[in-house]
């Protein structure tokens, strides 16, 4: 029988849960890098058992962990992450140029075909590649050096590349997200790339056609489909039916819009998860009530999802990495609460139960499918 | 023979226990110092001090011989005691964050 591994970033350290298929008892590995801020981990799709990790700390700055066998053993690799040429400014929050300054990366998205070959989402904004197993890592720096860029700002966490995602039908075609200047689209592998925020209204920018400045929380893609994207934004849920070239609101009948993750069933295409929070100033679930709400119409129509899940009294956030599916036959969702807990559904999310109850805050959550 | 002591994160990073003994050829600097024990451990590069240009990270202190000798300039020869090996030179995480 196939089985689940579950990488789990947290405030302070990694862990991994492993399960067979049918899901229902898991072993709980870790902490990993114990101490350390974990903001993600992410498995090769070419291969399982390599991994990648982001380890960082206010104290040491980045470190960059690799695995070749499934995280029971890490190997520190290449960790100088240099802006391409001068880096230039952005703006600041108070509107003044700011230097762009390496903060820590967010993201690692290994490509799909080449376990050597991973990219990095970094703050401030930066997309950054290695093909040589994470041993040396170069900018891609056409995007930080968009005509846009110097009027990017970052959004409250930082200006932060989040999201990474590669086409598996168009070659060369990757998107990208930042808080909070927007999504971008590449159709050359990163040699240049073009904003893709039409449609998107966001509180605050006067210009309804403001080419960036919106607040992209999460993409998510369907990879049978991947000219459909569906976006959790500040504040409201987005869909875009030509690869991001116009988006169109979906939040429908949410009981709040705004949230962080976004995610799509791995064999139905239309159906789609979000975690809605109650608010920018309060980033906790509406009503104390913990809800994943699923449509199964791409959009607009949704459902609360709440058995097993706390519906009293829970005040925790869903980050925006922090959600996942398996691709077993019934397709498992799993995601992670700042309040340390990992939630799983093996049936789609018809029901909930906890992995773990006790972590760190959790800042991300990958699942792999294993063989 | 130097002598360092590194916070206990940075040790669980380069997998060391207890002190790390350096030989150090020339002149016994901050810099010296911190050039032989990246060369030892490369893991350690970018996590004490800042790979472009070498400036020391916000929130690491360096100690000997109960100084603070954080601000000192990188090439200023450390005491004699450090460079004698009889004293370690500390490499201190900041009491920050949470």
């Amino acid at each position: 029988m196939s089985g689940v591994r579950v990488l789990v970033g947290t405030r302070k350290g990694a862990f991994v849960l492993t399960s067979d298929g049918k899901r229902q008892e898991w072993d709980v590995s870790g902490p990993h890098f114990a101490g350390w801020e974990i903001y993600h981990v992410k498995g090769s799709p070419a291969d399982p058992d390599r991994l990648y990790a982001s380890q960082s700390s206010s104290w040491s700055g980045q470190v960059i962990q690799r695995s070749d066998d499934g995280g029971q053993s890490w190997e520190p690799v290449d960790n100088k992450f240099s802006y391409d040429g001068v880096p230039g400014t952005h703006q600041w929050y108070d509107g003044t140029p700011h230097p762009w300054e390496f903060a820590r990366v967010w993201h690692l998205e290994p490509s799909l075909d080449d376990p050597d070959t991973v990219y990095a989402g970094v703050e401030d904004a930066g997309l950054f590649k290695s093909a040589d197993g994470g041993r040396s890592w170069q900018e891609l720096a056409a995007l930080r050096g968009h005509d846009s860029g110097p009027s990017w700002q970052p959004g409250a966490g930082g200006m932060c590349l989040h999201t990474i995602i590669l086409d598996p039908a168009t070659p060369g075609r990757m998107f990208a997200a930042i808080s909070a200047a927007g999504a971008f689209r590449s159709d050359d592998a990163g040699q240049s790339w073009t904003p893709i925020n039409h449609g998107l209204q966001s509180e605050g920018i006067p210009d309804p056609d403001a080419e960036v400045g919106h607040c992209v929380h999460r993409i998510a893609m369907h990879p049978s489909r991947p000219s459909v994207l569906y976006m959790q934004k500040h504040w409201d849920v987005m869909r875009s039916d030509d690869a991001g070239g116009s988006w169109h609101e979906i939040s429908g009948n949410l009981p709040t819009d705004f949230g962080f993750p976004i995610d799509v069933h791995a064999h139905e295409p239309d159906t789609v998860y979000v975690v809605p929070i109650k608010s920018d100033a309060e980033h906790f679930p509406p009503d104390g009530k913990l809800r994943v709400y699923r449509s199964r119409t791409g959009g607009d129509d949704w459902e609360p999802l709440t058995n097993g899940l706390p519906q009293e009294h829970c005040y925790v956030n869903v980050l925006r990495d922090a959600m996942a599916v398996d691709a077993l036959d019934s397709c498992g969702i799993y995601f992670g609460t700042t309040g340390g807990q990992v939630y799983a559904s093996a049936d789609a999310g018809d029901s909930w139960g906890p992995i773990v109850r006790d972590l760190p805050a959790v800042l991300s959550v990958e699942a792999q499918t294993l063989p | 023979m130097i002598r360092v002591v590194l916070p206990a994160h940075l040790r669980a990073l380069a997998r060391i226990d207890g002190e790390v003994k350096l030989d150090v050829a020339g002149q016994v600097t901050q810099c010296s110092v911190l050039d032989a024990l990246e060369e030892r451990y490369p893991m350690l590069r970018g996590t004490i001090r800042n790979h472009d240009g070498g400036k020391r990270r916000a929130f690491i202190r360096f100690f000997a011989c109960e100084q603070d000798l954080s601000h000192q300039p990188p090439d200023t020869p450390l005491p004699a005691a450090v460079a004698a090996g009889a004293e370690p030179y500390l490499i201190v995480g900041a009491m920050a964050g949470g």
